[in-house]
């Protein structure tokens, strides 16, 4: 068993480092505070294959693995969570889905645009009542003719208004239940696809999260993602995979406020020294770093084990479980060593702290990842 | 075209620490990096294949480890990655180290060769003329700007308070400005290819035409007659005031130093 990262991986996490301190790290405040989405650093990402890093070359990705994907998102997260997801949504729940169960039309279609940056991509499942219960689908889809009408509507939608192409799930057939669903693919511009409220967020505030409204939104057949009916595991899948890009902000979010915060403790005086001289301020830097390693091993164990192994959902579910814990409780360890300046909006890791919440609830609250680990032992 | 960029592996001396008992620099643990200026030269080089369509070989002479500057430059878009390494090429100074590099060129073809105007670990300025002489090629130093027409090259010189524009015949060798331009940054399927599926050709002593005499320590006339750390400056005092109260103050502390 072997624990050193390849040279490959090395230079790749140099490259996401760099990348994220030089052309992330300046944005985020202000991208938290305007709740603008960051559209100058996504074209930058595009131009760089940072959204096509795990997609084969064929289809215009940068044919790397998942590993050096989970890699850049924890970079790109540890200095601004909003970044992480944007890349982390796209890729994982847009992009893959159709590398695994699209057509070689869709894939020329629509995978090679999303790998190579020129399209940006989301996936629309959850529901005002279809949140945890993701089988509670009202959405549907009729077949009329060569077209599917899509009516319904879909919330919480990570890059929601700024996307190109969705991943929308819908009932064909309610009276079969979670074998009732399928998955399409919806192209922005679509007419009868339109938006609805934007959600006012907590953290992760510059992630464009929107409402997706569909009123007898008419989408050729073609565009049904799978076959029919297959959609709720295709919805599963797909979510087992961005447990690894969810993992890895987690990681990133809480990787981010231990280099904050060493780098504030040795500067900060207090009783005449520096606030890292104090054996409670050692001892609490120690179980951060060593809460942040667990959750990497855990997360690059799960993200080698979808590259390697036919199933990686428990892999996954305990990656983003326990990762998700620690970026919540690093960070607010993180606030409790910045003390009062920890609660201002002048330092990172009161934004981190907010950030890291989320990590908790979305792609399957840990709850659920719970329910998915114990699913594979009972 | 074919585009020769000499490249050095240097410490990143942003993260260089002084010792504060010896005064010498801590190397240890410091990050290596492509030298800047060497940086800013492949990257004018990438840009001329972009633009005319060129082949761009990078090459570099020092320790085995000096290989993740070639892996590097190759995830940027390098076709081509040399690194010229033996022992015997050991304790060189300029004069040494150009002659070597000169001989590995010579192995090579190449049109154009660009390097770095000066590495930030020694300052010297010298490895890139003294290549061109070994070459018996045109140097054009100090380039803040590279264009190609045809057989030509028009670089733009700069000079401390001016600069020249210089139309020279291919094959030449340019020494560029670390502020030429602003360098790419790799991309994660370039990392890869450059381990995966590129290749970093190794040049020993056997593979150059010349004597034992002119490298490495023998072919190294330099010697450093003593070494000593910089004087650090003081801290200075920060004032804070008024335009009009400050230019009087400058003034003021100019005159008590006689400056003015």
């Amino acid at each position: 068993m072997d624990f050193t990262l390849s040279k490959e991986h090395e230079m790749a996490r140099t490259l996401f480092r760099d990348f994220a301190q030089k052309e992330v790290k300046p944005l985020a405040q202000e991208v938290d505070e305007t709740e603008i989405f960051p559209t100058e650093t996504v074209v930058k990402m595009k131009k760089l294959g940072f959204l096509g890093i795990p997609i084969p070359k064929e289809y215009g990705g940068q044919g790397c693995d998942t590993l050096t994907y989970a890699m850049c998102v924890e970079e790109l997260s540890k200095v601004c969570g909003t970044t992480g997801v944007i890349v982390s949504a796209h890729t994982s729940l847009c992009a893959e889905p159709i590398k695994k169960f699209g057509t070689p039309e869709q894939k020329e279609k629509y995978l090679v645009p999303l790998a190579n940056g020129t399209k940006l991509g989301a996936f629309g499942l959850t529901e005002p009542g279809a949140g945890t219960d993701a089988s509670g689908q009202q959405t549907k889809a009729i077949v009329d003719g060569d077209e599917y009408v899509l009516n319904g509507t879909k919330i919480f939608i990570t890059n929601g208004k700024e996307a190109d192409v969705y991943i929308v799930f819908a009932m064909t057939d309610k009276s079969k239940g979670t074998k009732g669903i399928s998955a399409f693919i919806v192209e922005k511009g679509t007419p009868g696809f339109t938006f609805g409220t934007k959600e006012k967020k907590m953290g992760i505030r510059g992630s464009s999260t929107y409402e997706l409204i569909f009123t007898d939104c008419r989408i050729p057949k073609s565009n049904l993602l799978g076959m029919e009916g297959k959609g709720f595991g295709i919805a599963m899948q797909t979510l087992d995979g961005g447990r690894i890009g969810i993992a890895a902000q987690a990681l990133g979010l809480a990787a981010g406020a231990l280099e904050t915060t060493i780098e504030y403790v040795k500067e900060r005086k207090q009783f005449g020294k520096s606030i890292a001289k104090f054996q409670n301020t050692q001892f609490q830097i120690a179980d951060m770093a060593t809460k942040v390693e667990a959750a990497r091993l855990l997360v690059y164990k799960a993200a080698i084990a979808k590259d390697t192994q036919k199933s990686f959902s428990l892999e996954a579910a305990m990656a983003k479980l326990y990762a998700a814990e620690v970026a919540m409780q690093v960070t607010t360890m993180a606030v409790q060593l910045h003390g009062g300046y920890g609660y201002t909006r002048e330092y990172d890791v009161e934004r981190m702290m907010r950030d890291a919440k989320i990590t908790e609830i979305y792609e399957g609250t840990s709850e659920v990842q719970k329910m998915v680990i114990s699913a594979n032992l009972l | 075209m074919k585009i020769v960029v000499c490249i050095k592996q240097v410490p990143d001396t942003n993260e260089v620490k002084l010792d504060p008992v010896t005064g010498t620099l801590i190397r240890d643990g410091v990050p290596s990096i492509i030298n800047p200026d060497d940086k800013a030269g492949l990257e004018a080089a990438l840009e001329l294949k972009e633009a005319n369509g060129a082949e761009v070989t990078v090459i570099t002479m020092g320790p085995p480890q000096a290989d993740a500057v070639l892996r590097e430059a190759m995830a940027m878009g390098a076709d081509n990655a040399y690194l010229v390494t033996d022992r015997a090429f050991g304790g060189a100074d300029t004069l040494a180290t150009s002659t070597t590099l000169a001989a590995a060129i010579k192995t090579l073809e190449y049109d154009l060769i660009i390097t770095g105007r000066q590495a930030i670990d020694g300052d010297t300025a010298q490895v890139g003329p003294q290549i061109a002489e070994h070459l018996d090629i045109p140097n054009i130093s100090y380039a803040e700007d590279i264009k190609v027409e045809g057989k030509d090259v028009i670089v733009k010189r700069q000079y401390e308070d001016r600069y020249h524009v210089v139309k020279v015949q291919m094959p030449c060798l340019i020494t560029a400005l670390g502020e030429m331009n602003k360098p790419r940054y790799m991309t994660p399927g370039g990392v890869f290819d450059a381990y995966r599926t590129k290749e970093v050709k190794v040049i020993t002593r056997a593979d150059l035409s010349v004597t034992d005499e002119v490298i490495g320590l023998k072919g190294s006339p330099t010697k450093v007659a003593q070494s000593f750390p910089k004087s650090v400056k003081p801290a200075g005092t920060k004032v804070i005031l008024d335009p009009k109260d400050s230019a009087e103050y400058i003034i003021e502390k100019l005159q008590e130093k006689f400056i003015i």
